[in-house]
């Protein structure tokens, strides 16, 4: 007997398509997991269960949860469904507080709400749930805010908030993908436990394909708002039926070859560099503290090389990448490419940044909504002494954007025109217009689809062949890193920990750190290859 | 477009229009005195009636209309050309010693509103319209320079001024070339509203005599003169408010119309 | 949290400061003599320096900034030039009539404008808001003294519900004061209710979007809970520093309404200072002013700590 039974949902919302015809059903104490890219309609999905769509949404179907259809339901009654017979969990835990209520006061509010019990029970039942959680009240008091917590510790709140009523149902919108991966195996573990102990359904909406062969019973695949594909996972894993499904699984593990490098010869070479940051005064007379974001790093980078750099938030990665861009000083060290230093004086070094470009995480914050894509990619031309004009420049333009995969008469178009994907061909070629000798890639599949990812690292590899691209990668993803590098640093609280190629760091890491994080990377099962 | 950018545009251009028109026509010279026909309600040949000195009302609404647009046009203007500099320059050096200075002297000319600014400007120098300019000038210029800095501060954290950075351009450079072109709506809407604000306190500022002085003709300055007849002569009170009314009413619902005309979020949506 | 409103009384201390100097700049350079003025053309130079003497106008400019600045803080603000009386005892008379004035009209708007603004945000998009909202947009356009002369016209005037002007005084009762004020208040704080409105109302807007209301939502909680629980004092945030601004327009706001009514509040001090060029009068009115509205932004900064936790612990 099934808990939730989706039956035909149709959802349309302002007349536009959301999602159509789809079934889907959870046993009490089973995982299912609804997958997709974005625009795939499974959040939708999950939000047109607790009822909470976005105005103009109309709903056709059944949604029955133990017989009663969901649909047919008034505010008052989805009201008191809410919270108590189904709870949810949100993606992004940073924001999903009230900041101005403390912890305990949220939690409480859930049982308080539904009239479930008396004040003082509450509160005895919101301590043993925020304890269930791993915020015990004698280190996590529940007089606690929600800006004094990290972004895990918020993320088991809210759990605590979803569970503390005990529903039988618990949907889960990608819980994990804000947080680290170490925090991420965590809070997997914490849910897998939960679903166990309290025979609770969970429906859980993720876009990571390791994650959901992890983790679920079942799997649910959708794209544009159709089901494509379900099934138990191992036997989905195994027969995979629609190409669709097969190209998803084949794009997360998506492996590319790199050409062969050249001789080593060094590029970047970085010796002890250290940067602080001055934290606000502690008290008016106080002398300020430092946060050492970087401590005393140092390697080198061969020309030819593709060397990766992973670590998870707050490692201080991004600040290393900033800091050998020349956007940022530093207190102690040096950073030198082709022998020169990046910052002269105060001052950057025009002639060493000419020889350097990076590619940005956001494909849509990294470009100027106001300007054409010519004068988007042609913007580093300002580093060169004699800029190319007239039809050389668009030559040159052209060029670039026919290496990316685009074509020159894109050039005239504003960025919105572009898809997330192609935006990030044209941050590549943006980068690649003055033939730099190295290239930073910060984060620059991370936002991506799976299967634009994929696009794109085939991208990195052709013009590593055209162009004997350098580069270094910062990512906090694994998997990535895995096939796109010689070569990976790991960094944690701005040390670098481990630095070896990139083989032997993922089959033999030296580092417990290293360790730790290859472990609580959920890992893509190889079932989908044997198939295809 | 919406209801309100064409109404409001419309009320706004009504106001604009008599302004101008009154510089080449007006239907009897607003300072003509005829006691005899002096208090008149409005009628066929005068159209708004006349005043306490038989002046044609319209006559003076429409010369009125020069003198707030004037004041409050130079105003916002004097706090644009200061305002915008200073809320890009304290965004660039964000928490340097400058965008120190800047962000407090903002909030030392809070405290001194227009009305306490005007009135130690008529106290040292004496009355005029010069002084309602500057002393609303003045006033404008922190609010430019706050919306300036709080909106530049949120594009210096974006990725495309960081690929600039990495382009070798200067903090000037991409302060005009990207920080400015993305702030512009915002200062176009803002812009809008402190010219409304500006009218009603041009017209407060002349009616206590802070602003422009007699025989330039001025709404307060008539509501003023209206004060001590509006028993028995109501429209002599009744007619300028209304103009000040349907002015600011005007600019603001262009305001709010082009705040949602000109926000990207609703553009990129259309697109 | 003790720092935060350390830091903040520091920085109140340096406005003032700043403030008082500006002023007494701009008043410094004012031309004329004021005790030449007071005498007339005819006078002994001897008598001028006696008067400059007694006026305490005969040292630096340095010496005497300090000696203006060291009299404010034990409550003497000189000799006013024309009435020949402490300006301190002027302000006090004038300063019961001005500040009622202003708190009342800054409660009744602030009474007016939370239930209108909650309503309207409440009903976003339906007849009860867009009423709201029309009615708002009238009411900023609206210049408060012509409002005051309508109010007049017709309460006064034409009903005789209450005096055209002038003001009764406390010593005949607290409620006879308030009644004389209740006209004046209202012109005040209509136009300054329906900016508060709008801005209550757009603050809440923005904060239904946010991600925690949704989880609100999912706890259960209905549209109007989560709105009242989570969503009004979140919106405070914002409605406090406009709260701030607003008490600076009203203390404006009522110098200019003091003229309608006839009210002998500081604004007829003022104005009638500006006119006999007295500016020792001048001076501390503005400085009073501006030192109302620094305080008040300060206990707005205090106010923003009892609402956001997050102040509190920063330091």
């Amino acid at each position: 007997m099934s808990l939730l039974q989706i039956e035909n949902l149709s959802l349309t919302i302002h007349g536009a398509d959301i999602l159509k015809q789809v079934n889907l059903s959870i046993a009490p104490g089973e995982i299912v997991a609804v997958t997709g890219e974005s625009g795939s309609g499974k959040s939708m999905t999950a939000l047109a269960v607790m009822q909470l769509l976005p105005n103009g949404a109309q709903t056709d179907g059944a949604i029955r949860l133990n017989e009663t259809d969901l649909l047919g339901q008034t505010e008052d009654q989805m009201c008191a469904m809410r919270g108590a017979a189904i709870g949810m969990v949100f993606q992004e835990p940073m924001t999903a507080l009230n900041p101005v209520k403390t912890i305990g006061d949220q939690v409480m509010e859930t049982i308080l709400i539904h009239k479930a019990m008396p004040r003082p029970q509450a509160r005895t039942r919101a301590e043993e749930v925020l304890t269930r959680v791993g915020l015990p009240p004698d280190r996590f008091p529940l007089s606690r805010f929600p800006h004094e917590l990290s972004g895990g510790q918020r993320q088991r709140v809210v759990i605590a908030m979803a569970i503390a009523l005990r529903p039988k149902l618990l949907i889960a919108d990608e819980p994990t993908t804000a947080l680290d991966v170490t925090t991420q195996a965590q809070i997997l573990d914490l849910l897998k436990g939960l679903v166990t102990e309290f025979g609770m359904g969970l429906l859980m909406i993720t876009h990571d394909l390791a994650v959901v062969a992890d983790m679920a019973d079942r799997i649910v695949v959708m794209r544009h708002g159709e089901v494509v594909e379900s099934g138990a996972t191992s036997h989905l894993l195994r027969h995979m039926q629609h190409p669709y499904t097969r190209m998803l699984f084949e794009a997360s593990g998506h492996q590319v070859t790199l050409p062969v490098p050249g001789q080593p010869k060094p590029l970047l070479e970085v010796t002890n560099v250290v940067r602080d940051y001055r934290l606000p005064r502690k008290g008016l007379f106080d002398t300020p503290g430092h946060h050492r974001a970087v401590d005393d790093v140092s390697f080198t980078l061969n020309r030819g090389e593709r060397l990766g750099l992973v670590g998870e938030s707050g490692c201080g990665k991004s600040t290393l990448t900033r800091a050998i861009l020349g956007l940022e000083e530093v207190q102690g060290g040096d950073i030198r490419l082709d022998g020169q230093p990046v910052l002269s004086g105060h001052k950057a070094n025009l002639a060493v940044r000419r020889k350097m470009q990076v590619v940005f995480q956001d494909p849509y914050g990294s470009f100027n909504p106001r300007h054409r894509v010519a004068r988007l990619i042609s913007e580093p031309f300002h580093l060169l002494e004699t800029p190319p004009t007239g039809s050389e420049r668009q030559d040159r333009i052209a060029e670039m954007l026919t290496a990316v995969g685009l074509s020159p008469d894109d050039m005239g178009k504003y960025i919105h025109e572009f898809s997330g994907g192609q935006r990030q061909r044209i941050a590549i070629a943006r980068a690649l217009i003055i033939r730099p000798e190295l290239i930073l890639f910060d984060e620059a599949v991370s936002a991506l689809d799976v299967s634009v990812r994929a696009q794109i690292l085939d991208l990195l590899v052709e013009l590593c062949e055209a162009y004997d691209l350098t580069y270094l990668f910062i990512s906090h993803d694994l998997s990535v890193v895995r096939t796109i590098t010689d070569r990976v640093m790991v960094m944690r609280s701005g040390q670098i920990v481990e630095d070896g190629r990139t083989d032997a760091v993922f089959s033999d890491p030296q580092h417990q750190y290293t360790k730790d994080l290859i472990n609580a990377a959920p890992t893509l099962p190889e079932i989908g290859k044997v198939v295809a | 477009m919406s209801r309100n950018l064409i109404l409001g545009a419309c009320l706004s251009s009504l106001v604009l229009l008599a302004a101008l028109v009154s510089f080449v026509w007006t239907p009897y010279d607003y300072a003509a005195l005829n006691i005899p026909g002096k208090l008149q309600p409005p009628n066929a040949e005068h159209w708004f009636g006349t005043d306490h000195f038989g002046r044609d009302m319209f006559s003076m609404i429409m010369v009125g209309a020069r003198t707030s647009i004037a004041v409050a046009l130079v105003a916002v203007g004097i706090g644009m050309a200061l305002g915008v500099p200073l809320g890009l320059a304290a965004a660039a050096r964000k928490g340097s010693w400058l965008d120190e200075v800047i962000m407090r002297g903002n909030d030392l000319i809070f405290a001194f509103p227009s009305l306490v600014i005007a009135i130690l400007i008529t106290a040292v120098f004496g009355a005029g319209a010069i002084n309602a300019i500057i002393a609303i000038g003045i006033f404008n210029i922190p609010v430019f320079a706050r919306i300036t800095r709080g909106a530049a501060l949120s594009l210096w954290e974006r990725e495309f001024i960081l690929a600039a950075r990495v382009s070798g351009k200067g903090a000037a450079r991409i302060s005009v070339e990207h920080i400015l072109p993305n702030v512009a709506n915002l200062l176009i809407v803002q812009g809008t509203i402190q010219f409304s604000l500006g009218i009603l306190a041009e017209a407060g500022l002349s009616y206590v005599g802070l602003g422009a002085q007699p025989p330039t003709p001025s709404w307060g300055r008539m509501l003023a003169d209206a004060q001590t007849m509006v028993s028995f002569a109501p429209h002599l009170a009744l007619i300028p408010g209304l103009a000040i009314i349907v002015t600011v009413l005007g600019l603001n619902l262009l305001g709010d119309g082009l705040r949602d005309w000109l926000d990207p979020r609703i553009r990129v949506a259309r697109a | 949290m003790l720092r935060y409103a350390l830091k903040r009384l520091i920085s109140l201390m340096i406005s003032l400061a700043v403030a008082s100097v500006v002023i007494f700049a701009v008043i410094e350079v004012a031309p004329g003599d004021p005790a030449s003025f007071m005498l007339g053309v005819n006078a002994q130079e001897d008598t001028l320096a006696a008067l400059r003497a007694e006026l305490g106008l005969d040292g630096s400019k340095v010496q005497r900034y300090f000696n203006w600045v060291g009299g404010m803080m034990v409550g003497d603000f000189g000799t006013s030039y024309t009435y020949r009386t402490p300006v301190s005892q002027m302000i006090a008379d004038r300063l019961w009539v001005s500040l009622p004035l202003a708190l009342y009209a800054l409660t009744l708007s602030t009474v007016i404008a939370f239930p209108v603004g909650i309503y309207a945000a409440a009903r976003r998009g339906k007849p009860g808001d867009l009423t709201v909202m029309g009615a708002t947009q009238l009411g900023i356009a609206v210049p408060n003294f012509w409002f005051a002369m309508m109010l007049v016209l017709i309460f006064a005037i034409n009903l005789r519900w209450f005096n055209a002007g002038g003001f009764a005084g406390w010593d005949n009762g607290f409620w006879t004061g308030v009644h004389s004020l209740t006209l004046p208040a209202i012109a005040l704080a209509l136009p300054q209710a329906a900016i508060l409105a709008r801005v209550m109302r757009s603050s809440l807007l923005d904060i239904l979007g946010e991600d925690f209301m949704r989880t609100a939502r999912a706890k259960g909680l209905s549209r109007r809970q989560a709105l009242w629980r989570h969503g009004v004092r979140n919106a405070l945030i914002p409605v406090l520093t406009i709260i701030g601004l607003q008490f600076s327009f009203l203390l404006a706001g009522s110098i200019i309404i003091e003229q309608v009514f006839y009210l002998p509040g500081l604004g007829r001090l003022v104005f009638q200072a500006i006119s006999a060029r007295d500016l020792i009068v001048v001076e501390s009115v503005v400085m009073l002013l501006v030192f109302a509205v620094i305080t008040v932004n300060f206990l707005v900064d205090l106010a923003y700590a009892a609402v956001d936790p997050r102040l509190r612990s920063r330091t």
